[in-house]
């Protein structure tokens, strides 16, 4: 089975009004080539689920997000997201928001196929206050309460990695993985975009095999996308570009995002962004960030 | 031997104070959550509670604290295991750990906010982060806040724009639970410590920085804050903590956390 196929054509399995799950944590390892191309497309209507950063900022600046389903949406040294605040000030998107451990049990309530997970987490705040088709329900067991987290099932998931095989292995070496084997396991579609498509022989050497998180069977295509993480970090690989969050951010004063996508993304393909933001080699020279 | 110095800034008498926060927990992830909260953390793990747990703030737990400045890239750090955004929530719901934050509200029940200012679900007037991981820290294990500008802005009346964290409120209570179940323990601000010990669990002033009057505090508090008898003096840091604190900050960055940087003692 070969499962590469261009950033076109993966879109193209994604549909108006669709739930699609994006991996990554804020500026970290988020799938923007992918997302780029969305940009490119007349998706439109789109739920999103994500620990969000700038992914989930431009989908709502080019009017792609009906709802958005987060627990945050930061760019973390910016801890405000520019557009993703744009819209929520302005109304034009609905929202869950849930705790974000809610978010993982929300996608592992999908993966595993059953409708809910109990949890506490939530009770006494106004998640459940202000999230109606968030049931509080009783337990058999105990005369608690329990909020009963709602299964998140995906569409499609898009998720970043380092190396790929034609056949979906997927290896992701950086220190986390966040909750990318989640998204995957959610959704009905999976599209990795890979830094590096390799022959599967490459995962039998040494402990490589160890940064496979997820089976093959979850992955259901590959795009090669070497950088395809830029502006987000992909670690060890490289950092978040500092400077062009920087561009990114301030543009929403300077014109909104308009003028920021006509510079970078609309009509231009990923190696015209490449060059648009300094090259590969500028790209995998960004120092990781040190805490 | 301790010796208390004669000469230090607000910044460290406030890490000083919410390293306290931290002593008497055993072995806990301590969570700090910005500079101060973090060296207060670090502090804590060097001191008085050599047991406590920290992470490198990404996916590694560590048996050292880093410095939170001047360090190059996996300088010296000492891991001891792997600790992913997924695991975290592995302990945060074990309840072994203790959280210092710092909320854009805090309201009379102990509930928090940094979600969102204003408005509604729908349409707030300011978003701010969302309630991250707020709901599940606040009912799974001990959380305590850092306040770097004492004001009725933070400490507002009646109750958070957004409550993203539970608190002492009868009226939002779970069904089975009792305010036994909640723990939030201290609160460090630029005027005082206090906690949540005070009649039906009202917030009470523990002590008072140097130099600050408990009119101080009431004036800037959007609702009642008990002050007993019990009132002390924050303690000064010893010139054992400061030295501490300047190997786990050598750049300074501490002095850039509070505006115009003040002196810890303001009588």
């Amino acid at each position: 089975m070969n499962k590469i196929v261009s950033a076109e054509q993966a879109i193209a399995q994604i549909s108006d009004g669709m739930t699609v799950g994006i991996g990554g944590w804020g500026p970290r390892r988020k799938p923007m080539a992918l997302i780029r191309e969305i940009l490119r497309s007349d998706l439109k209507d789109l739920t999103i689920v994500a620990y969000g950063g700038a992914d989930v900022g431009m989908l709502c600046a080019a009017g792609k997000v009906k709802k958005v389903i987060f627990a945050f949406v930061s760019l973390d040294f910016i801890p405000l997201e520019p557009y993703f605040r744009e819209a929520r000030q302005n109304a034009s998107i609905e929202v869950m928001e849930v705790d974000e451990g809610m978010l993982l049990l929300g996608l592992r309530a999908a993966a595993w196929k059953i409708p809910f997970i109990p949890t506490s987490v939530g009770l006494g705040t106004d998640v459940i206050k202000n999230n109606s088709d968030l049931a509080v329900i009783s337990s058999p067991y105990d005369e608690k309460d329990w909020v009963a987290m709602p299964a998140l099932k995906l569409d499609v998931a898009l998720v970043h990695v380092d190396k790929a095989d034609s056949r979906g292995v997927c290896q992701i070496k950086g220190p986390d993985l966040y909750m990318d084997d989640w998204f995957a396991r959610a959704a009905a579609v999976t599209i990795a975009s890979s830094e590096d498509i390799v022959e599967s022989d490459y995962f039998s050497s040494s402990d490589e095999a160890r940064y496979v998180h997820w089976e093959r069977s979850e992955t259901t295509a590959v795009v090669h996308l070497p950088c395809g993480a830029h502006p987000t970090s992909c670690a060890p690989l490289y950092g978040f570009d500092v400077t062009h969050f920087k561009t990114y951010n301030a543009s929403v004063k300077e014109g909104g995002f308009g003028p920021y996508c006509d510079t970078y993304i609309a009509g231009k393909d990923e190696q015209e962004y490449q060059q648009a933001v300094g090259g590969l080699d500028k790209i995998k020279s960004i120092p990781l960030p040190i805490y | 031997m301790t010796t208390t110095a004669t000469e230090y800034r607000l910044c460290e008498l406030m890490i000083c104070a919410a390293a306290e926060s931290f002593a008497g927990n055993g072995e806990v992830l301590a969570t700090g959550i910005g500079v101060i909260p973090r060296l207060a953390a670090s502090l804590a793990m060097k001191t008085c509670n050599t047991d406590l747990m920290m992470t490198d703030s990404e996916a590694w737990m560590l048996s050292e604290p880093n410095p939170v400045s001047g360090r190059n890239l996996n300088e010296g750090q000492k891991q001891e295991s792997w600790m992913g955004f997924s695991r975290i929530f592995n302990n945060v719901w074990g309840g072994k750990r203790h959280a210092l934050v710092g909320p854009s509200q805090i309201d009379q029940f102990g509930q928090t906010n940094i979600s969102a200012l204003g408005g509604t679900y729908r349409q707030p007037k300011v978003q701010m982060l969302g309630v991250r991981g707020f709901p599940g820290n606040s009912i799974s294990h001990a959380n305590s806040f850092y306040v770097p500008a004492h004001s009725k802005r933070v400490f507002v009346e009646g109750e958070c724009d957004v409550v993203c964290s539970i608190g002492y409120n009868a009226e939002r209570l779970p069904r089975g639970y009792s305010f036994d179940d909640i723990d939030i323990r201290r609160v460090v601000t630029d005027l005082c410590v206090m906690d949540w010990c005070g009649p039906n669990h009202q917030l009470r002033l523990v002590s008072l920085h140097p130099g600050i009057t408990v009119q101080q505090v009431t004036d800037n508090t959007g609702f009642e804050v008990h002050a007993g008898n019990e009132l002390t003096t924050t303690a000064a840091p010893t010139v054992e903590q400061l030295a501490i604190i300047t190997a786990l900050d050598p750049a300074g960055i501490r002095h850039k956390q509070l505006s115009d940087n003040p002196m810890g003692d303001r009588r």
